[in-house]
């Protein structure tokens, strides 16, 4: 009965979310100035009023508001998001299609390393704290997150590209790639995105490290800590098993919270080392005012994100028992 | 040496404090003073002296036009901490108003208020400020108000939550029991006792503005040139990075050196006024 709550709630939660992301991009569209058929039509002197007219039937812009938004909306729910400006004249999903393994490997082994290395420093920062190990990380951590990614990356290419170059500094391929073998391909590959994976990790690094601490510290002062200690269980079986598992609970809900940063960095990283990603993309399409390959993007990035909380939910719900085991109980 | 460096200054209860009121004590007076500090007209364009590197004449070099490097970072600091305030103001105002008002009325319209907080909380800020400016465009104007409109929501869910537990206090029942009006209620009992964590938020929100502001400088879509900011000075010193560190360097560390102030003194407040930590 409890899941059985809490997975219609979610549902209606989704929706309404879902909602208010599509009426919020649609209003995006319309900030911009004009009309979109200006382009042929006003600023163009060979068309006149009645061109516009057609014009605007064809896009449908001679209908009410909300018949545009729904008309929209079921566009969107297609994939369907137009064409791109640009001078390929591709569709927007096709463009930002080709573009999604990238970004999400390189976000996806960059949480990987994040979660590796933070939640080790967090425990040895909680167990041991005031220490000496404590102190330096507290030290990296206030550093880590007043540090800049996009200089971050500058300096890294600085020393790494051009005095000191031992690493390739744009592209994600050589050029003479096709010709590599398999495990030159592989290293071709490290090469290029070792860069570009560690400005990811160092960012996310200090916020993720100190969350797991103050987690751990939460979790170190409760009393069955203290009763698991009592009883003579080695430090080890109290620190992994009774405190861990628990500190690690809120890990999983901050991880959902982080994913928007996380994906919102691809734009600068991807752009300073010219990955062909989907930050770059954005990017570009930014700069080039490629509405239809903006909005794409958009709501692309904010239905991930959604996604990604709901997945953290979800593992919250499978990782505690009161919530699992909520349904059996009555 | 170094250990025992850092136990003297992590063992003094004060020092992160003071360390980061003087770092943005430094920085505001440099803004606020930036014309009799700078020693150069931070726009004025000099072809004999292209890209010279720190000297005593121009003591953190100069530029691809020539302009001195350092008077623009005084004249880029203003900018940094003008945007930092206005963009707080902002997402202040508005998470406050509808913090107040989703805690203290509930129900439905709390209902409202909270899932739009999840829906903007949804989109990475950072591709809804990028989006708003390809449709607008890119000004200082512009950034401050786009910045501001994206980064309310925090402030909104911890006024609501103080708002929810100050309304069932006892000094704002006997307050409305003597004929107190809601907005009185709200302004004069609810708010002024909802603002410790609030500070804190926006002393930390002001460096999360001016790290925004810096990187949507630096891909250009921010402060637009002539205008000096640090993320324009490291914009345009990226195509010399080879020959002039200087342009990538020093304004980078300002940046870092800024934000790193206004979160040692948001982490301080925090801790001065959280009794839980005061045991420890």
């Amino acid at each position: 009965m409890n899941l059985v709550k809490r997975v219609l709630a979610k549902i209606l939660w989704l929706g309404i979310v879902l909602l208010g992301i599509t009426l919020l991009s649609f209003w995006i569209i319309h900030l911009a100035p004009g009309s979109p058929t200006d382009m042929q039509t006003t600023l163009s002197p060979t068309a006149g009023a009645e061109a516009r007219e057609r014009l605007e039937k064809i896009y449908g812009l001679d209908q009410p508001i909300h018949i545009q938004y729904l008309n929209w909306v079921k566009r969107v729910a297609l994939l369907d998001f137009g064409q791109s400006l640009s001078g390929d004249h591709r569709p927007v999903w096709d463009k930002i299609r080709e573009r999604i393994p990238l970004t999400l490997s390189l976000n996806i082994i960059s949480l990987v390393l994040i979660l590796g290395i933070s939640i080790p420093i967090g425990i040895f920062s909680a167990l041991y704290q005031g220490g000496w190990f404590d102190r330096s990380m507290t030290i990296f951590v206030f550093i880590g997150f007043a540090m800049p990614s996009f200089w971050l990356a500058l300096l890294l290419m600085m020393a790494f590209g051009i005095y000191w170059p031992v690493f390739p500094i744009s592209g994600v391929t050589s050029l003479d790639f096709e010709y590599l073998s398999f495990w030159g391909k592989t290293a071709d590959l490290v090469r290029h995105l070792a860069l570009p994976i560690f400005v990811f990790t160092i960012t996310g690094l200090a916020g993720m490290s100190r969350f797991m601490r103050t987690s751990m510290l939460e979790v170190l002062r409760q009393d069955y800590i203290l009763t698991a200690k009592a009883k003579g269980l080695p430090v080890r079986v109290v620190v992994f098993k009774h405190g861990l598992r628990n500190a690690l609970m809120p890990v999983i809900t901050i991880l959902g919270l982080s994913l928007p940063t996380l994906i919102g960095g691809s734009v600068i990283v991807e752009s300073i080392f010219s990955l062909p990603g989907l930050g770059q993309l954005f990017y570009q399409s930014v700069l080039a005012r490629d509405y239809p390959l903006i909005m794409g993007n958009l709501v692309l990035v904010s239905v991930l994100t959604l996604a990604g909380n709901l997945l953290a939910d979800l593992g919250y719900a499978l990782a505690d028992p009161r919530i699992r085991l909520g349904a059996g109980r009555q | 040496m170094l250990y025992r460096f850092l136990k003297k200054v992590f063992s003094s209860r004060y020092i992160l404090l003071s360390l980061g009121l003087f770092i943005v004590g430094t920085m505001s007076l440099a803004a606020i003073f930036a014309p009799l500090i700078a020693p150069y007209d931070p726009t004025q364009i000099n072809v004999d002296a292209i890209l010279q590197p720190p000297s005593a004449a121009y003591i953190l070099g100069t530029d691809n036009l020539g302009r001195d490097v350092f008077s623009r970072m005084i004249y880029g600091a203003r900018i940094s901490l003008w945007v930092g305030f206005v963009a707080v103001g902002i997402s202040l105002s508005i998470g406050i108003l509808l913090g107040l008002i989703a805690g203290y009325f509930g129900r439905f319209i709390d209902e409202v208020i909270m899932r739009f907080v999840d829906v903007m909380l949804c989109f990475p800020s950072f591709f809804l400020i990028l989006a708003v400016i390809a449709f607008l465009e890119p000004s200082l104007t512009n950034i401050m108000i786009v910045i501001g409109l994206t980064s309310w929501m925090g402030v909104a869910r911890l006024v609501r939550a103080e708002t929810l537990t100050l309304r069932e206090r006892e000094f704002v029942h006997a307050a409305r029991l003597s004929g107190a009006g809601t907005f009185r209620l709200l302004l004069v009992h609810i708010l002024p006792n909802a603002m410790p964590p609030v500070l804190v938020a926006a002393t930390l929100g002001i460096a999360a503005a001016i790290l925004t502001e810096s990187a949507l400088s630096f891909l250009g879509l921010g402060v637009q040139p002539p205008i000096p900011s640090w993320g324009n000075i490291l914009m345009e010193g990226k195509d010399v990075m080879g020959i002039a560190y200087w342009l990538s360097i020093f304004p980078g560390l300002s940046i870092l050196i800024t934000v790193l102030g206004y979160n040692l003194l948001g982490e301080s407040i925090r801790d001065l006024l959280d009794p839980r930590l005061k045991q420890n």
